[in-house]
């Protein structure tokens, strides 16, 4: 490359040669300062978390109740916060996953016109609801509207209301994936469109459908705000999801934060670690099986 | 958008069947379903109105100008004004420390990674997005806001003369102000900043990026020339997204900043309040004028969060036509 011929062609790099090269360079490391700048923080937010709360985490901390134990004191453990966050995510999940599996199906099926089009823009609206507005709502209209206090079922509403259009989003995707091709080969056989979806669709997508699901429940299994105004919390363990207030992780670990006592706080951040556990192994879950599905994304 | 398959229910490949067929329940079924998001979204609307009501008639004052809040006050005086004012200049912070961050991960991953780094970096980002809010505010509240102190001060030290960064009463240690809420706002509203600009940055034509590189572009020039300028609405559409997000936050603010109903400028300062925040730590303890009152005030956090969501979608449907329209 440095041969007279090629250094004879050059040439002389002059001040404007430089700068390109020298904002160049600046630009690349402008991006790699962003990208370090975004991922310092989850580090930090996970490390400062498994340093916390890994030393106050105990079997008899996930085994245990509040009941009875003063926020000033070390003991109790998160066993209540545990039933409730599990109830509340199941029972939103049993609400939001058949509901929006059949949008998706709606959208996907029958995808053209103005209404599919209009719902399918209401769903990424209805994705920016700020959760704290979802409490709100089940408030109003379970607690408020018809008089039935707090509980874990009114929490797992709120959440419903959450959860369901990432539902409807993450199934919608996966459904799109479906050859066509699939569809029309079974119409050919005269199958109806029905039994089509039933035997030749969903089969077909099952994995994938399966990691959105799951990334949708990772979604709200830490929501805290709408719990807030809806299971409220109990330092007793309630196994009744349909009747009086329950704990929940999130709740748990938001109550305790604002206590002025060490105990507390350290309790605080053992259960953000159980939480965090929990939450990333719905993601490493989904993420595995995503990896396993047969169909590929792009 | 790909093409509609065949279906059975069109044309001359319709099944028959009488009045009740199996392809007629699926297809009433499905939309019901779909349906249902239209009714949830009316419904999250009208009982926030109808309950917020009660409100409305008991505040003696105006709603809209006042700035304290005490709705369970006889006579009840309450307003909007001071928890908007911090809910809007938290999430415009917010916005101003992530925007940057944002897109130059968005860039990072899509023009200078390699792929299989730009995978684990997508992963990581992702991975950002999923920590509940609760355990930033934790993290906010325990990690940052001590560790942020010597930086607030000498903020009020050096650039005091700036009235965001004055501190007429100096800066207490620790100072849980909007600047630090700003911080864990700007982190947590990051990842959906990044995702939605990398889907737009990925969507430019590799062909118009490929021939600035043809004509000896560097990489910077490459990106502006040839991809911002297309990508414009998408970014501010995402921008628009992390608005949303950031808006809404409750736990995290909740949990960082210390309280107050002050309107001012002050960024280092404890003080002030989210509309979120101000109905996550004033329900508990609320009587029944003031849940109606925290209520109403959820209902124009709910139509703001609604006005900017439908913007940013617009925005990034207007985009998506465009680029589909331009192929």
């Amino acid at each position: 490359m440095t041969g007279p011929v090629a250094s004879g062609l050059r040439a002389a790099p002059g001040w404007r040669e430089t700068r390109r090269r020298v904002t160049d360079r600046a630009f690349r490391a402008a991006l790699l300062l962003a990208f370090l700048a975004a991922v310092a923080p989850l580090l930090l937010v996970l490390g400062y978390t498994v340093y916390r709360g890994a030393s106050h985490l105990s079997a008899a901390f996930l085994t245990h109740s509040m009941a009875g134990v003063p926020p000033s004191s070390a003991g109790g453990g998160i066993y209540h916060a545990i039933v409730g966050t599990v109830e509340m995510v199941l029972l939103s999940s049993l609400i939001s996953v058949p509901v929006g599996l059949l949008a998706a199906l709606y959208l996907t099926e029958f995808g053209r016109g103005w209404l599919p089009r209009s719902i399918r823009f209401f769903v990424d609206v209805m994705t920016g609801i700020p959760s704290i507005v979802a409490g709100l709502f089940v408030y109003a209209f379970l607690v408020l509207g018809l008089h039935r206090g707090y509980s874990g079922f009114a929490g797992a509403l709120a959440l419903a209301v959450l959860q369901l259009p990432v539902v409807i989003r993450a199934s919608e995707d996966m459904l799109n994936l479906v050859p066509d091709a699939l569809r029309e080969a079974s119409y050919a056989l005269g199958i109806p469109q029905w039994r089509t979806v039933l035997s030749v669709v969903l089969p077909t997508s099952a994995a994938g459908l399966t990691t959105g699901v799951m990334l949708a429940v990772a979604r709200v299994t830490g929501e805290t705000a709408p719990l807030l105004l809806t299971s409220f919390d109990n330092t007793f363990i309630n196994n009744n999801p349909f009747s009086g207030p329950q704990s929940a992780l999130s709740v748990f670990i938001y109550n305790s934060a604002q206590q002025a006592y060490a105990p507390a706080v350290d309790r605080a951040w053992a259960a953000a670690l159980t939480l965090i556990v929990l939450v990333i192994a719905l993601y490493a879950g989904a993420r595995i099986l995503a990896r396993r599905s047969a169909l590929r994304q792009r | 958008m790909t093409a509609e398959p065949i279906s059975p229910t069109s044309g001359a490949l319709r099944h028959r069947g009488g009045w009740w067929s199996g392809d007629r329940a699926f297809r009433t079924t499905t939309l019901a379903c779909g349906g249902l998001v239209l009714a949830v979204l009316a419904a999250i609307a009208l009982f926030l109105v109808v309950q917020a009501l009660p409100a409305f008639r008991a505040d003696s004052t105006s709603f809209w100008t006042t700035r304290t809040w005490q709705p369970d006050a006889t006579p009840a005086v309450f307003g909007i004004a001071a928890v908007a004012f911090g809910s809007l200049l938290s999430s415009a912070i917010a916005l101003l420390l992530a925007f940057p961050v944002a897109v130059g991960v968005a860039l990072f991953i899509t023009e200078m990674a390699p792929r299989r780094v730009a995978n684990l970096l997508g992963y990581l980002t992702d991975a950002l997005a999923a920590v509940p809010s609760v355990v930033f505010g934790l993290w906010g509240l325990y990690w940052l806001v001590p560790r942020l102190t010597p930086l607030q001060q000498w903020l009020a030290d050096h650039l005091g003369f700036i009235p965001l960064f004055s501190a007429p009463q100096g800066v207490p240690s620790p100072s849980r102000s909007i600047f630090a809420v700003s911080i864990v706002l700007a982190i947590m509203i990051l990842p959906i900043i990044a995702a939605m600009s990398r889907e737009t940055i990925r969507q430019v034509d590799p062909q118009i990026k490929e021939a600035a590189l043809g004509l000896g572009a560097t990489r910077w020039e490459v990106v502006r020339t040839a991809v911002l300028p297309v990508s414009r609405a998408g970014l501010f559409g995402a921008v628009i997204l992390g608005l949303g997000r950031a808006l809404g936050e409750t736990i995290a603010v909740a949990l960082v900043l210390g309280i107050s109903f002050d309107v001012n400028a002050h960024l280092l300062v404890p003080g002030k309040n989210t509309i979120a925040a101000n109905i996550a730590t004033q329900f508990g303890e609320a009587g029944s004028t003031g849940r109606a009152a925290l209520i109403a005030s959820g209902l124009v956090l709910f139509a703001m969060t609604m006005v900017v969501s439908l913007l940013a979608r617009w925005m990034l449907g207007r985009e998506a036509r465009r680029r589909g329209a331009s192929r």
